[in-house]
């Protein structure tokens, strides 16, 4: 079984504070990490690797972590590695900057292509910093390989996946054969932490930077020009609203305040 | 003379019903298209129809295309795709909008990666640039700090989900319109995905996204147990219970209640927070309800920066006091 799993390097949201006077965002000094889903994705390929392991087939199962971003996103795929991943792949390259979803797919899916032949290719259902969820499906077209979304649960039946899928209302179960491509959710499992041996490893491994005649794009088709949005203006709205306060001594009338707007809103 | 602007807009529909979001979405369309006179297609793709698609001439379609096809009682994403692929490319639309759900959200990416065009996600914002007749798509980024309108100059069609919720679901008219069946290749229908059931999830209090009504606590609470009065609460108004990240990371609620950046993002009429100190990773799930409610003892709690009501004070006190009050007023009916 040969495992493909997609991450991204996001900002630590738990290290985002905000700036009272501005209500904006304080990300000096914001440490990043590995998109959290995406330590979902790497764990249920491990977890997949070691019951291929069972089926002896061990020596055919591998897990490569790849990433696209900039020099310092070796970081994310260390850590994807001493968590138990056999090998990361940086796709970094200027002309990858600017990217939107669909360019960043194309060079994601160019990369599976060129590293592959993957049986699967996992990835977080979104990532925190960007939170479009839209990278997984349009990486899956360009494949041309059938995917699911919003996985919470996945086993093996006569050489087919099968999924659970969470939405609104309830839970799909889906069948699919290989090779697919997945995006996950939290609750699909509990991911591991690195381990001292890991690290050693990952200290130690060659990660391969790969450009974009590496995987065979041309400039047209990723970065900036290969994308098919352009943000035209960026706001910051300032998130306080005009709060009518009550405190302890006039909570009847705060009270009372809230059961006059719950009739209005016709809540009650 | 160049073609009207065509407008569509792919509805949802679970289990034969029209979901509440293609209402709105069609709405919303009607505006745009009103705003540079285009019309107003809504699609609907479904396994057989409970309700009737001709309502939604009220909301301001001019055209409404139903598939019906047994491979699409239960969603299959690959049919979806690969059938909105075949409509569109005959119908060569400047706008498609969907629902930001879990079903929108899986459709349009692959849609959008299938035409080569641009998507932009759970946009709150869409109006048509009188100038350029581009669509501008507004979207909160880095967890609603940071509001990033967005355009497709070039390709086509330029492609948004919105969440469910964003906008008003406009009064219904005396509109009609066309209802049309279009002939789909046979050979769309089938799909290497199969379909095993759907399993309804019992707490239905759960699908948080979809409420009116969002009773949401945290660490303030102090014991797990404390959830019940919020249950209790959020039964009152027909809502449902929400919870911060460090409570459902302690156990005391499910993970599918969680509100913020790692869990759901709601926008409910009234969000009620107690107990919640107010983490930029939950306020970027709550902050575009339309009224939000914050109890909490501590005043420097950034909760009530975005909060439209304030209750500063102890919520084991508050709390039960509002259940009194509206079990009085209701029984008083």
């Amino acid at each position: 079984m040969k495992i493909a799993v997609l991450i991204k390097q996001v900002p630590d949201t738990d290290d985002v504070r905000m700036d009272p006077e501005k209500g904006t965002m304080i990300r000096e000094g914001v440490g990043a990490i590995v998109n959290p889903l995406d330590l979902n994705a790497l764990q249920a390929a491990l977890d997949l690797k070691a019951a291929s392991a069972e089926a002896a087939e061990a020596s055919s199962s591998e897990g490569t972590v790849i990433t696209m971003g900039p020099p310092k996103a070796h970081e994310a795929l260390r850590e994807c590695i001493a968590t138990g991943a056999d090998r990361g792949v940086l796709l970094s390259d200027r002309a990858f900057a600017g990217s939107d979803t669909w360019a960043t797919a194309k060079v994601l899916a160019a990369a599976v292509e060129h590293t592959g032949p993957y049986d699967l290719v996992l990835a977080g259902e979104k990532a925190t910093d960007g939170e479009t969820g839209q990278v997984g499906p349009e990486v899956a077209v360009l494949l041309g390989i059938p995917f699911s979304t919003y996985v919470t649960g996945l086993s093996f039946t006569e050489g087919k996946i099968e999924v659970r899928r969470m939405t609104e209302e309830g839970v799909q179960r889906q069948r699919l054969p290989f090779p697919c491509l997945l995006t996950v959710l939290h609750a699909l499992n509990e991911p591991t932490m690195p381990t001292l041996a890991g690290k050693k490893r990952a200290r130690r491994s060659e990660i391969p930077v790969l450009g974009i005649s590496d995987i065979g794009l041309s400039p047209e088709e990723t970065g900036l020009k290969g994308s098919a949005t352009r943000v035209v203006k960026i706001a910051y709205p300032t998130i306080s609203r005009s709060t009518e306060m009550y405190d302890g001594k006039r909570a009847d009338e705060g009270i009372d305040r809230l059961i006059e707007v719950l009739k209005d809103l016709a809540v009650i | 003379m160049t073609a009207q602007k065509s407008f569509f807009v792919l509805g949802e529909v679970r289990d034969g019903r029209i979901h509440s979001v293609t209402r709105e979405l069609t709405g919303k369309a009607r505006e745009l298209a009103d705003s540079v006179g285009g019309r107003v297609t809504t699609v609907l793709l479904s396994g057989g129809l409970a309700d009737s698609p001709e309502d939604l001439f009220r909301y301001g379609a001019d055209r409404v295309l139903s598939v019906e096809h047994p491979s699409m009682t239960l969603y299959n994403q690959e049919i979806e795709t690969n059938v909105l692929a075949h409509v569109l490319r005959e119908e060569q639309p400047e706008v498609v909008l969907a629902g930001a759900t879990t079903s929108g959200r899986t459709t349009l990416p692959a849609l959008a990666s299938k035409l080569e065009t641009g998507l932009t996600a759970d946009c709150t914002g869409l109006e048509m640039d009188l100038e350029t007749g581009l669509l501008l798509q507004t979207r909160p980024a880095i967890g609603g700090n940071v509001m990033a309108t967005i355009k497709t100059p070039e390709r086509r069609p330029q492609m948004a989900t919105v969440r469910p919720r964003t906008f008003r679901i406009p009064e219904p008219s005396e509109r009609k319109g066309e209802l049309l069946t279009p002939g789909i290749p046979a050979a769309l229908f089938e799909s290497s995905i199969e379909n095993l059931g759907f399993d309804r999830v019992e707490d239905g209090a759960a699908n948080i996204a979809d409420m009116d009504v969002v009773v949401s606590g945290g660490k303030g609470l102090k014991r797990p147990e404390s959830f019940r009065m919020l249950e209790e609460l959020a039964e009152l108004l027909g809502g449902g219970v929400g919870a911060s990240r460090p409570t459902v990371e302690a156990k005391w609620m499910d993970y599918p209640h969680q509100v913020g950046l790692s869990g759901k993002v709601v926008a409910p009429k009234v969000y009620i927070a107690a107990g919640i100190s107010g983490a930029v990773q939950h306020l970027a799930g709550m902050q575009t309800a339309g009224y939000i409610v914050a109890i909490n003892r501590d005043p420097d709690a950034s909760i009530f920066r975005v909060a439209d009501l304030g209750l500063r004070g102890d919520l084991f006190d508050i709390i039960p006091r509002i259940i009194d009050r509206i079990k009085t007023e209701v029984n008083s009916r």
